[in-house]
């Protein structure tokens, strides 16, 4: 694959730019001799930015467009749950959390029932979702360097799992407010600006029809670089040129393909004419287009059951965004809950704009770029687009631009995750929270998504993403949610609901990302387990706290005061 | 896939396992029946203790109950206290009231009750309770309640006994619950004891700038008296033993303000401060203190301008808040005279005694790993640092 040749140069420049505001950075920033500079607090603005640009991971600017291009209007539910999960976090639980004064998901739980092994329950799973989104940021990093320079996969994982490491470890990028609030206008940028120019090209190009009855087809003669062996499907004869290992055999010219299955081989090239219909590797259904924009038709993977699916998808999405850990130590920096509050609309308002974004991609990536789809590779679509559509110098920097926000994405959220997981390493698990052990907990923390990576079998960005919310939506949505607005919640509930709904949707997020089973019932439910293990989850919290209402804490009074009496009655003595 | 399916599989054999073989183990591997009953007896105590130690309520009595039940052996057990039944352990709840009556006397005079088996009128023949004793429950020779125990015959001299020395093992509990108690408010009570003061040589000095001012700038002198007034509302506020460090730099905004009115321009401050930490909740006057050591240290005995640096930092779970001044620094060693905390003496380090008042309170929040650290030498200024973690179990701003 062909990348611009100015990204590199760009994606450098965005880590090194990065690594030194990090370091340097606040220093610069806020030294005063003004005490009234010293104690401004974040405002709701940047604090917003700042979640915001926290938040959009690798799943969100490269994912999304990916599976829209495959999936078409199913998968809208992954960029809206996105951000309608700040709806629930806005309603339910921002401003209650941050009045309790935790800092991270285990203090919510100590503060709240006071058990120190219910702390260690929900430090366990603050790790396993933290690695679990980590991996897929490493993922997208290993493909945007491979599309951008024909790196192997590994090595991209290997630098952004080294480097944030590294600068965790080593104390710097502690991910500070104005940093992570320009990543968020960054990366905005640079999705907006070829957005714009590939929206202009296309109506120059006679605004294509995105929704006719044709299968995609090649807009030009294109050569595509075949880099993992896959298996496509043709549906109609195509007649080709390929050069390596087709159907077991060396092929060196002209080739005609029958309709059927065909083999391609790793480092095989082939090259379509103009016109040709696009062979779609074997696992996606070669979609009209008129199919491919009509909801429920492909259930985002799962054509079988495509409203469990969707369902399951918007229960995980809805409710699994107030339980990621990098979100929430976010808020602890709003002065008060009222503030949390704020923060959180306009976090809704942030996202929403950039979310209409990859949609775009995704859409036009069917006409400019639907050699991915013979790949399956669709998650660079987003780093493909600005150079295949535009071309030319202008086509090349926009490519750059993209590839530096994809960079930053990963870096940011990346970052964030880490500085959680360490902590919680550091102090639950390791010792008591000192800089060394905090050090040496980081280090674990990278390492061991970084394996596990290397490992994976290439799913999609942006499913494995949804996997870490079907973790968090089964474990901590109803800790939260039950937390804060029932009183009636015990220690043993809590921790029976957390294991429950935590084993349950752990062990099917491992034998989907694993590569078990694909198809038929058993094949949604383990891919898309939200809609079963949440309402299991809820259940059996509320089920054992009712058989153990003994253990209600004695102060639940005080507590929910301090939860819910708002900042203006004076009210929040301890 | 299928190895994601086996490890899947142990785990959830493992944690379904582990119980049941904890258990199995408690009932093997005696030699002797001695040895077993003893056990049995002292285990059955050691699981109805922690319900009382936190006191008798009906939550824990009816909790230590069902274990009390077993280590006496009798059908059914209760326990009372002046209001009347804390809870009733097993069948025959029908005679909790007579038996209620029946406790009155014991509560009152202290003395153990028999009630004979002709006492106890029941209608139902298959009724397990036909008898009972009551003795009662005394926590510093003050009766608190009492612990009935039933019996399906003439209750014997067997079974008062027994129940005398369950009761008397009650009391025992009772009374390390009423020990715990004071043990926590004598904690607290020293949190408030070591509450900062202070210091007389600053209202003093402050007050004596100012009214160098009056006659020369009565407005700035007016100003100064207002921040004063701010200052010591602050400082003497009752309620609250923690706030937030935005508000402790408030408060230190003041205080250097009245400093400098003595030493103008000599002092300067720099500040470099996260805005993440600003919401942390500080124990109440931690931070003013430091720079009123750092302020004393920085500007006496030296010659020019002396620079106060006060610096806040986001490390992930905790802050971390120095200190630091140019001065003259300290003796290490006479730092070290009065580091023993709870130390009475502590008049040695006249200077010092903020930075000890600070350190215990620390120490007494957040634990011994968070006590603070002074960086100094002759010559060579002096940093003093200490980290807070943004969340500890009961500390919020108020």
């Amino acid at each position: 694959m062909t990348g611009s040749p100015y990204a590199l140069p760009a994606i450098a420049l965005v880590t090194v730019a990065t690594l030194l505001i990090g370091a340097y950075g606040v220093r610069f920033a806020r030294t005063t001799s003004d005490f009234l500079v010293a104690s401004r607090t974040v405002t709701p603005g940047w604090n917003a930015s700042a979640i915001s640009g926290e938040y959009l991971s690798a799943a969100s600017f490269l994912g999304v467009a990916g599976l829209v291009m495959k999936y078409g209007a199913d998968v809208l539910w992954y960029p809206v749950g996105f951000t309608a999960g700040y709806l629930a976090m806005l309603l339910f639980v921002a401003a209650p959390l941050r009045r309790s004064g935790a800092f991270t998901l285990p203090d919510f739980a100590e503060a709240r029932l006071g058990s120190r092994r219910l702390r260690l329950i929900c430090a366990g799973f603050v790790v396993l979702i933290g690695w679990l989104y980590l991996v897929p940021q490493l993922q997208g990093a290993g493909l945007t360097l491979g599309t951008v320079t024909g790196a192997p996969y590994w090595l991209g994982a290997v630098v952004v799992g080294v480097v944030v490491t590294a600068n965790v470890a080593t104390g710097g990028m502690r991910s500070i407010t104005f940093v992570q609030a320009f990543q968020y206008w960054l990366k905005l940028t640079a999705l907006a600006v070829p957005a714009f120019f590939l929206l202009l090209v296309w109506r120059g190009g006679g605004t294509d029809s995105l929704t006719a009855d044709d299968v995609p087809v090649f807009p030009a003669e294109t050569t595509v670089d075949v880099q993992v062996d896959v298996t496509v499907t043709v549906v109609e004869p195509v007649a080709l040129v390929a050069d390596g290992l087709v159907d077991g055999t060396a092929v060196d010219g002209p080739l005609r393909w029958q309709p059927g299955p065909h083999d391609i081989a790793k480092g095989t090239e082939l090259t379509f004419p103009v016109g040709a219909p696009v062979p779609h590797a074997d696992q996606l259904d070669a979609l009209d287009n008129a199919t491919w924009a009509i909801p429920l038709s492909t259930g985002g993977g799962h054509p079988e059951f495509p409203l469990f699916a969707t369902y399951s998808l918007i229960l995980a999405t809805f409710l699994g965004t107030m339980g990621l850990p990098h979100v929430l130590v976010r808020f602890y920096t709003n002065p008060d809950g009222r503030a949390a509050r704020r923060t959180t609309l306009l976090v809704l308002g942030l996202l929403g704009v950039f979310y209409l974004l990859p949609t775009v991609y995704g859409a036009l990536g069917r006409l400019y770029t639907p050699q991915l789809l013979l790949t399956g590779q669709t998650d660079a679509a987003v780093l493909l687009l600005p150079g295949a559509a535009i071309g030319g110098l202008g086509g090349q920097l926009l490519g750059a631009l993209v590839a530096a926000g994809a960079f930053a994405a990963f870096l940011s959220t990346s970052s964030g995750l880490l500085v959680s997981v360490a902590g919680v390493l550091s102090t639950d698990v390791v010792g008591r929270g000192s800089v060394r052990s905090f050090r040496r907990a980081a280090a674990v923390a990278g390492i061991v998504p970084l394996v596990l990576t290397l490992q994976v079998v290439s799913l999609d960005v942006s499913v494995v993403v949804g996997l870490a919310f079907a973790v968090a939506a089964s474990t901590f949505c109803p800790l939260l949610v039950l937390g804060i607005w029932w009183r009636g919640l015990t220690d043993a509930g809590a921790a029976a609901g957390l294991l429950a709904g935590g084993m349950l949707s752990t062990g099917a997020v491992l034998i989907t990302v694993l590569g078990g089973a694909r198809g038929g019932w058993l094949g949604v439910l383990l891919a898309q387990p939200a809609a079963l293990t949440v309402p299991v989850a809820f259940f059996v919290m509320v089920v054992v706290s009712r058989l153990t209402a003994r253990r209600v804490p004695s102060d639940i009074g005080r507590i929910m005061v301090v939860l819910h009496a708002p900042e203006s009655l004076g009210v929040r003595r301890p | 896939m299928q190895t994601a399916v086996v490890v899947l599989a142990l785990l959830l054999v493992a944690v379904l396992l582990v119980p049941a073989v904890s258990r199995q183990r408690q009932r093997r591997g005696f030699s002797t029946v001695d040895e077993r009953v003893a056990f049995q007896a002292l285990h059955l105590a050691s699981q109805a203790a922690p319900p009382l130690r936190v006191g008798l309520t009906s939550q824990s009595a009816a909790r230590a109950a069902k274990h009390l039940r077993e280590l006496l052996g009798v059908p059914a057990i209760a326990m009372t206290n002046a209001d009347g039944l804390l809870t009733w352990e097993g069948p025959g709840e029908h005679h909790s009231t007579h038996l209620v009556e029946a406790a009155d006397g014991p509560l009152r005079s202290g003395r153990s009750t028999v009630i004979a088996y002709g006492d106890l009128t029941c209608a139902d023949p298959d009724c397990p309770v036909r008898g009972a004793v009551v003795v009662p429950i005394a926590v510093d020779e003050r009766v608190v309640g009492t612990l009935i125990a039933t019996t399906g015959q003439e209750p014997r001299i067997g079974l008062l006994r027994a129940t005398t020395e369950t009761a008397r093992w009650v009391s025992t509990q009772l009374e390390l619950a009423e020990l715990d108690l004071s043990r926590a408010a004598l904690a607290q009570a020293e949190v408030r004891a070591l509450r900062a003061q202070i210091s007389p040589h600053f209202i003093y000095n402050a007050l004596t700038a100012i009214a160098s001012f009056v006659r020369t700038d009565p407005e700035r002198a007016r100003e100064l008296l207002l921040e004063f007034a701010e200052f010591t509302r602050y400082s003497f506020r009752s309620q609250g033993d923690f706030t937030t460090l935005a508000e402790e730099l408030h408060n230190i905004e003041r205080y250097l303000t009245l400093e400098r009115a003595r030493f103008g321009d000599r002092l300067q401050a720099r500040l470099q401060v996260a805005p993440e930490v600003l919401s942390v909740a500080v124990p109440f006057l931690a931070l003013q203190p430091l720079v009123e050591n750092a302020v004393r240290h920085g500007l006496a005995g030296k010659v020019g301008v002396g620079t106060i640096s006060i610096v806040a930092l986001d490390a992930g779970a905790e802050c971390h808040i120095s200190i630091e001044d140019d001065g003259v620094g300290m003796d290490p060693e006479s730092l070290l005279t009065y580091d023993a905390p709870g130390d009475a003496d502590r008049t040695g380090g006249r200077d010092h005694v903020g930075l000890g008042n600070v350190d215990d309170r620390l120490r007494s929040v957040f634990g011994d790993d968070y006590g603070l650290v002074v960086e100094t030498a002759l010559g060579a200024g002096t940093k003093v640092s200490m980290r807070i973690p943004k969340f500890a179990a009961g500390v919020r701003a108020s």
